[in-house]
């Protein structure tokens, strides 16, 4: 794996060498993210968010372990648990509060990775299966999120437990048994607690397992860059360590600082006050809502409001798995052989619409449901499937993209992204004709 | 496949696109009618505490204040199960002030009798946790029309805006006959079925406008402060027992502003060490790197070919 020029791995230190021939673990670690990894010179910061999401990943396992030691999986006790780590246990606040605003945090930042991948065509070949083993990941993160939500055993944990796993009762005949088998009974209650606790606490390290796997198929054909453009010799890489090191290191210390602003400053701006209430099958909630992360797959599943064919609500479900499971075919879809999106003044236009779609889906999902929100997620729902399965296919094989630089560092060296087009060809305004 | 993936796209947008002109048509004939909530419901007053914002603390006096106003007007009907008594020490009471509140506290904790090993009551302890009035929800019910008063330990938390939500529920009680909202509109007489029935009470603070609860803070100096605090109006009263339930909810909030104070800055610093680390590591190859645009031989040459080849003059 990786490039020719790919400083190789010389231990100094006799140990470090009586190392390397038994067991050669800083051997693959130089070669991981070391300075035996060579990158493209070219990167922004888009490029940071996959370093921060594996910040997140190890913040969040490491503060679960140790909410783990006090927590109380139990129906009865689970939530005064919650409330002991938060009055009683040094410093338990602070680690709940980590946690808690931790799983958004790391959606955030694999929501930046993910639409940096889709606007410079990080799934397409030779990097289909880092995308593909990207959306495992992110759909790991969402069990794991949405059990962990569960287990304070406040309101929305458990009318949010109830709406959730009510999904698989839309799906005649099978449905209902799956739901049953799921919850360990027909509502909510101490076996889902127990088995949700048990779940999340092992997802993780599934997660942590194919973040592994995710990386060894990036490391095959290297990092992609911000040209789309193939890496062609020595002079367009630079070492991982120290370039791509202190980049990410002071990137990661200026993210975490806005983490902390909401952990110490804002911690609970990001949830539901109903879930300071202890869960009470009695009484539902005047509106359940998801966290915020998943508010566009909610607001998917509630936009099919009419029985066609099929049942609205078994319509809303298939849509909403749909809704991702179509990115794992992107690749496919998107058959432009330019990757980078600052190359496609069509597809670039259309990437915008789809990120101001998905927020607007994300606020429609968030709000109560209206008739107003309903109808506005209706059409951004609609276009969120137009986009990857009609317009995607449509604008790759239509479009007319720009000239690409020869390579990573002429681009660099000689600014070729004023020169990059033709003569009176503006690249920052599309393919409009100037004549002079 | 990506015809059958297009027909997908195009089967799922397309009973979208039916869902939404069958809602608009419904909307458009028959839209839904304005409820008295929509209408009439508030949003919480304005209320600031010294706890709020990034510096807040306490304000230890508001807060014993509160405690008395819990003590002797809440307590007679909501409990604090996630509080003990030993947790006032952080309201500056000492231990003996303590071991009195907990033994002299008008509720007693169940316990068993140590001879005959039937269900008995004993006095508090301050290791115990504030007892409900109550013995379980139903007798809890039974003496409220068979509504059940939340536990308080965590209501500031558990309700959109907090300790406004709470001040502005103690002191928005109001007499339902002739009542209007910003517009002027009078509510009984645009909705007339939107009259409080027996044994509840308006209040438009309240979400369904109707409250279980009756004014507990009804006149001034129902609480008797001690000498060196404000007057206790329902005013006054409804904002310390508000501030009180800020603490009750979060007793680490001081701690964590200021912890947050200190991490915030050690990160900002980190920060900036990180920042001038990278500026430095990249300093030769920002350099090499710097574009030299329209000035750059390279690219003048290359202008020039695409210019030729473009067929465009000058």
């Amino acid at each position: 794996m990786s490039f020719a020029w790919a400083k190789p791995y010389e231990p100094k230190a006799p140990f470090m060498r009586w190392l390397d021939e038994r067991l050669p673990l800083p051997r693959l670690a130089y070669g991981a993210v070391g300075g035996g990894y060579p990158v493209p010179r070219n990167l922004n910061y888009w490029w940071n968010f996959g370093v921060l999401a594996g910040l997140f990943l190890t913040v969040q396992i490491v503060t679960g372990i140790v909410l783990a030691m006090w927590y109380f999986s139990s129906a009865d006790g689970a939530f005064n648990s919650v409330e002991h780590i938060m009055r009683d246990v040094n410093a338990g606040w602070a680690i709940r509060y980590i946690h808690m605003n931790g799983a958004s945090f790391f959606f955030v930042v694999t929501y930046i990775h993910i639409f940096r991948g889709l606007f410079y065509g990080s799934y397409k070949a030779p990097r289909e299966l880092v995308w593909m083993l990207g959306l495992v990941i992110y759909l790991l993160m969402m069990a794991t999120a949405f059990m962990g939500y569960v287990l304070p055993w406040g309101q929305m944990s458990y009318w949010g437990a109830q709406v959730i796993t009510g999904f698989f009762s839309a799906f005649p005949l099978v449905g209902e048994p799956i739901r049953v088998w799921l919850l360990g009974g027909y509502a909510p209650d101490q076996a889902a607690l127990t088995r949700f606790f048990s779940l999340h606490y092992l997802l993780p390290f599934v997660i942590a397992a194919v973040v592994i796997l995710h990386i060894w198929a990036l490391h095959i054909p290297g990092s992609g860059n911000p040209t789309g453009v193939d890496v062609k010799d020595e002079k367009d890489t630079l070492p991982f360590h120290p370039f791509y090191t202190a980049k990410d290191g002071w990137a990661a210390a200026a993210f975490l600082t806005l983490f902390a602003l909401f952990v110490y400053f804002a911690p609970n701006y990001l949830g539901h006050p109903d879930n300071y209430i202890p869960a009470n099958p009695l009484a539902t909630p005047a509106h359940i809502v998801p966290e915020w992360y998943f508010w566009p797959f909610y607001a998917i599943l509630r936009a099919f409001t009419v029985d066609f064919i099929l049942p609205a609500k078994l319509w809303g479900v298939l849509a909403m798995f749909s809704s991702i499971l179509i990115l794992f075919f992107l690749p496919w879809l998107d058959k432009s052989p330019v990757r980078s999106g600052s190359y496609r003044p069509v597809f670039k236009r259309f990437f915008w619409l789809l990120v101001i779609d998905v927020l607007i889906l994300g606020y429609c999902g968030g709000a109560p449901a209206t008739p107003f929100y309903v109808a506005v997620s209706q059409l951004a729902a609609a276009y969120y499937f137009a986009h990857f399965l009609i317009i995607l296919p449509i604008v790759s094989s239509l479009e007319r993209p720009l000239p690409l630089p020869d390579s990573i560092s002429s681009s660099k060296l000689h600014g070729e992204k004023k020169e990059a087009a033709p003569a009176g060809i503006s690249p920052r305004r599309g393919a409009t004709a100037i004549v002079e | 496949m990506r015809y059958i993936l297009g027909l997908i796209g195009a089967v799922f947008s397309v009973v979208l696109l039916i869902s939404f002109f069958s809602n608009v048509s419904t909307y458009l004939s028959s839209p839904p009618a304005a409820t008295a909530e929509e209408e009439f419901h508030l949003h919480p007053k304005h209320l600031a505490l010294k706890s709020d914002g990034p510096f807040g603390k306490w304000d230890v006096k508001q807060l014993q204040r509160g405690f008395q106003v819990y003590k002797e007007v809440c307590s007679a009907c909501h409990s604090l199960s996630q509080v003990a008594f030993h947790d006032l020490e952080a309201l500056e009471y000492n231990e003996a002030e303590i071991k009195a509140i907990a033994n002299q506290w008008q509720t007693e904790v169940p316990s068993v009798n140590p001879e005959t090993g039937e269900p008995a009551t004993r006095k508090a302890l301050p290791s115990d946790r504030f007892p409900s009035p109550y013995a379980n929800e139903t007798a809890a019910r039974a003496a409220n029309n068979n509504a059940l008063p939340p536990d308080l330990s965590l209501i500031t938390k558990a309700r959109h805006g907090g300790a406004a939500y709470v001040y502005s529920i103690l002191t928005g009680y109001r007499n339902q006959q002739g009542y209007k909202n910003e517009k002027g509109e009078v509510l009984l007489e645009k909705f007339p079925t939107a009259k409080t029935p027996q044994g509840l009470h308006f209040n438009p603070y309240f979400a369904n406008l109707n409250l279980a609860m009756p004014q507990p803070l009804t006149s001034d100096g129902q609480v008797t402060y001690a000498p060196g605090n404000p007057k206790p109006t329902v005013d006054q009263m409804a904002k310390d027992v508000a501030a009180f339930l800020v603490w009750t909810a979060e007793p680490k909030l001081a701690n964590r502003h200021a912890t947050g104070t200190a991490v915030v800055i050690f990160l900002l610093f980190a920060t900036l060490l990180g920042y001038l680390a990278y500026r430095n590591i990249w300093y030769g190859e920002k350099a090499a790197v710097r574009p030299t645009g329209a000035l750059d031989p390279e690219n003048q040459a290359k202008a020039a070919r695409a210019k030729r080849k473009a067929g465009v003059k000058g």
